[in-house]
């Protein structure tokens, strides 16, 4: 066994013990229905432990490194010590909108504001969630996303405690958006958070969900993130991951939907921040007419590294699903894109698209796009690709010759380049953010 | 204004380069419309790609000086920013960039090399209208992206909107006129016609007469094999019409015109 692995194993003996202290402090909860889920996904980390290279779908994202971080767990107490003023500049600037600030996974309630209250609706953490809303919980929570494959996953349903409840009952229309501004506060520890959301949408139901994740501080800080959306029959969800964090950052997120019939979601994914991220998103169509968009963008620089794992999982008929995702890459840093359709036997009248395509901005720039297809139903159209290239020549010398300056014109190009998955945000001040962002990091 | 004196250029190729501009010479003077004639081959765009700086090409020998200044030192931008314009033969499209943002960018960064403020969005909008009224282009297609789904007459009658925009001293049509329709030729010319001055002047490069019969050329010359081998006034493009390439471009014939 090398050094890594040793402390790997010590990081691992560290949450065993910290397990215990954790159920300690959950006093009279240890006995309820959540918390044998709880036992139960740490028994699967336990033996599951944490994603080595060895393992296909972790080939090219070494966390390791990462892990042997002496972190801390901060499952217990919390205690606010951000100010409004400190998350002021990652607000999004909607009267309207209804905001949920967490720190190193803690819900805020002094940070945080509810715009959309009403019996049709619940916005708020887990805890709260719990006293109105326990049958829901008990009946999603862990059910989408399984923890006995994936050992973050495992990890994160073992601590879920103080995560994010979103519940949307039959036919409303949440018309405020959700803002879920993650902080992590790496100002003076390094801290290991497991950040929890589920997401229930009921029949007719739509949400616009926007999460983003910052860290203030310069100490190294990993995040696990576990989403879980249910949509209800002919519901509609958007939902938009932003990745801002320092570049001490580790992340490591799951998605995971469960689509019933006629139901639309779609996510769009920007990753620009923090030293290794890996994202995993999947939805899983579980009736008729479900439509899934996937937009993604990753624009890394120096040594990060952004991994994007997706699947569509068309298990019935008459689906479609359609992915875009792009990147550029600049000095030494790598993209890994690993985007899989499944198309099973039921799956007939599928439609599914995806693609994948890159710029490559330096020599020492790297991307390793795997786009995969797998179809066991015979009558269903379904295309893939994957780009990697340069900026086109051709468009360069277009822009100058009409007195657009090198760079100038680099940036208008690239630009042009990402807006069509920036177009896919429908919440127009979050998008005028991710756009003034794309042009100062494109400069 | 413009001088070219005895240029040579190769096109990059794997082999290590082929000569296509064998000596070229050529004076443009402000108020001056020049064809540029000359079969498949001769030369012609190589020599719009080497004037406006494209990638892909080395000059050899000769010198192009532009109001006194050698132009062929500086990169395609300053070209354009000193007040060269082409008009391609094949425009790109470019997704995601509209023509507005794009004529917006390349204005101010003209104007900002000559040390002037940027343009007020009033006055951009007051001479955008303007322009498009003069060249007859659907004010509609302006906040579009740059060509994407045009037409090919659509593309071209862009290019001269984009010249009209920026106000060249030199502008270079290369091939403005193939794949045009008749409607179209005729509406490009008149765009032509409409932005000549005393004070600018236009090589206008093609391979057919046609054009020729709109916009009126002060000097037309035919390229062969990388050099200018005949020069006249308009008239010879109409010879050109009725006799071909033929009798300037095969030696034998020469001798006996």
């Amino acid at each position: 066994m090398n050094n890594t692995e040793t402390e790997i194993t010590d990081l691992k003996t560290k949450l065993i013990s910290e397990f215990q202290d954790f159920e300690k402090n959950l006093n009279g909860e240890a006995e309820t229905t959540l918390h044998f889920i709880r036992k139960d996904a740490f028994e699967n980390f336990k033996e599951l432990g944490f994603p080595i290279k060895k393992l296909e779908d972790w080939k090219y994202t070494n966390l390791n490194p990462a892990l042997k971080q002496n972190f801390i767990q901060s499952f217990t107490e919390y205690t606010p010590a951000l100010k409004k003023e400190d998350i002021e500049k990652y607000l999004i600037k909607n009267s309207g909108i209804n905001l949920l600030v967490f720190v190193n996974g803690h819900f805020d309630i002094g940070l945080s504001h509810i715009e959309t209250k009403n019996d049709k609706v619940y916005i708020g953490s887990f805890s709260e969630g719990m006293k109105d809303h326990k049958d829901v919980i008990e009946k999603h929570f862990a059910k989408i996303a399984a923890y006995d494959k994936n050992g973050f996953v495992a990890l994160n349903t073992a601590f879920a405690k103080d995560g994010c409840f979103i519940y949307v009952k039959k036919n409303y229309e949440v018309k405020e958006a959700v803002h879920i501004l993650n902080i992590s506060d790496a100002q003076s520890e390094s801290y290991f958070s497991q950040l929890r959301k589920l997401v229930v949408v009921e029949e007719g139901g739509s949400i616009n969900i926007a999460t983003d994740y910052h860290t203030i501080g310069d100490q190294k800080c990993f995040t696990n993130a576990v989403t879980e959306i249910f949509c209800g029959m002919n519901s509609k969800v958007e939902h938009y991951k932003i990745q801002n964090e320092g570049e001490n950052s580790y992340h490591v997120g799951t998605t995971q939907v469960h689509q019933e019939k006629d139901s639309r979601f779609s996510d769009t994914t920007i990753s620009w921040g923090g030293a290794i991220t890996r994202n995993d998103l999947n939805s899983v169509f579980d009736g008729t007419n479900t439509e899934c968009h996937f937009y993604g963008l990753y624009l890394l620089t120096g040594r990060q590294h952004v991994d994007n794992h997706t699947l569509a999982d068309h298990k019935m008929p008459h689906c479609y699903s359609n992915e875009l995702y792009k990147g550029i890459i600049d000095g030494n840093a790598t993209g890994v894109f690993n985007g899989k359709i499944m198309v099973r036997e039921d799956a007939q009248k599928t439609n599914a698209y995806q693609s994948n395509n890159n710029i490559l901005l330096s020599d020492d720039a790297t991307i390793y796009s795997k786009p995969q297809l797998e179809i066991f139903a015979d009558d269903v159209k379904c295309s893939h690709g994957a780009t990697t290239g340069q900026l086109n020549p051709d468009e360069m010398f277009y822009l100058q010759s009409r007195g657009i300056g090198k760079e100038n014109a680099r940036t208008l190009l690239l630009y042009a380049y990402a807006s069509d998955v920036i177009d896919s945000i429908k919440i127009d001040e979050l998008r005028e953010m991710v756009v003034k962002k794309l042009e100062m990091k494109l400069k | 204004m413009l001088t070219i004196k005895n240029l040579k250029a190769k096109v990059e190729t794997d082999e290590g380069g082929k000569e296509i501009l064998k000596g070229l010479n050529l004076n443009v003077n402000a108020g001056e419309i020049h064809a540029i004639m000359g079969p498949n081959g001769s030369g012609k765009s190589t020599l719009a790609s080497v004037l406006t700086g494209r990638d892909g090409y080395d000059v050899t020998e000769g010198e192009v000086l532009f109001e006194g200044k050698d132009l062929l030192e500086i990169s395609p931008e300053d070209r354009a920013r000193q007040g060269i314009f082409l008009a391609f033969q094949y425009p790109v499209e470019i997704p995601g960039v509209s023509n507005t943002n794009f004529l917006k960018t390349a204005i101010n960064e003209i104007r900002k090399s000559k040390g002037e403020e940027p343009m007020s969005s009033v006055e951009f909008l007051k001479l955008i209208k303007e322009k498009a009224k003069l060249v007859g282009l659907d004010p509609q297609m302006i906040s579009r992206y740059v060509n994407v789904g045009f037409s090919g007459g659509e593309k071209k009658r862009n290019e001269i909107f984009q010249l009209a925009m920026l106000d060249p001293k030199l502008s270079i049509l290369d091939e403005t006129d193939s794949g045009l329709d008749i409607d179209a030729l005729r509406a490009v010319a008149e765009g032509v016609n409409k932005l000549k001055t005393k004070d600018n002047a236009f090589i206008v490069i093609t391979h057919y007469q046609r054009l020729l019969d709109y916009i009126i050329p002060d000097f037309v010359h035919v390229m062969y094999q990388g050099r200018i081998v005949k020069s006249g006034g308009k008239e010879l493009a109409l010879q050109l019409e009725d006799q071909g390439y033929d009798w300037i471009t095969d030696p034998k014939e020469e001798a006996s015109v």
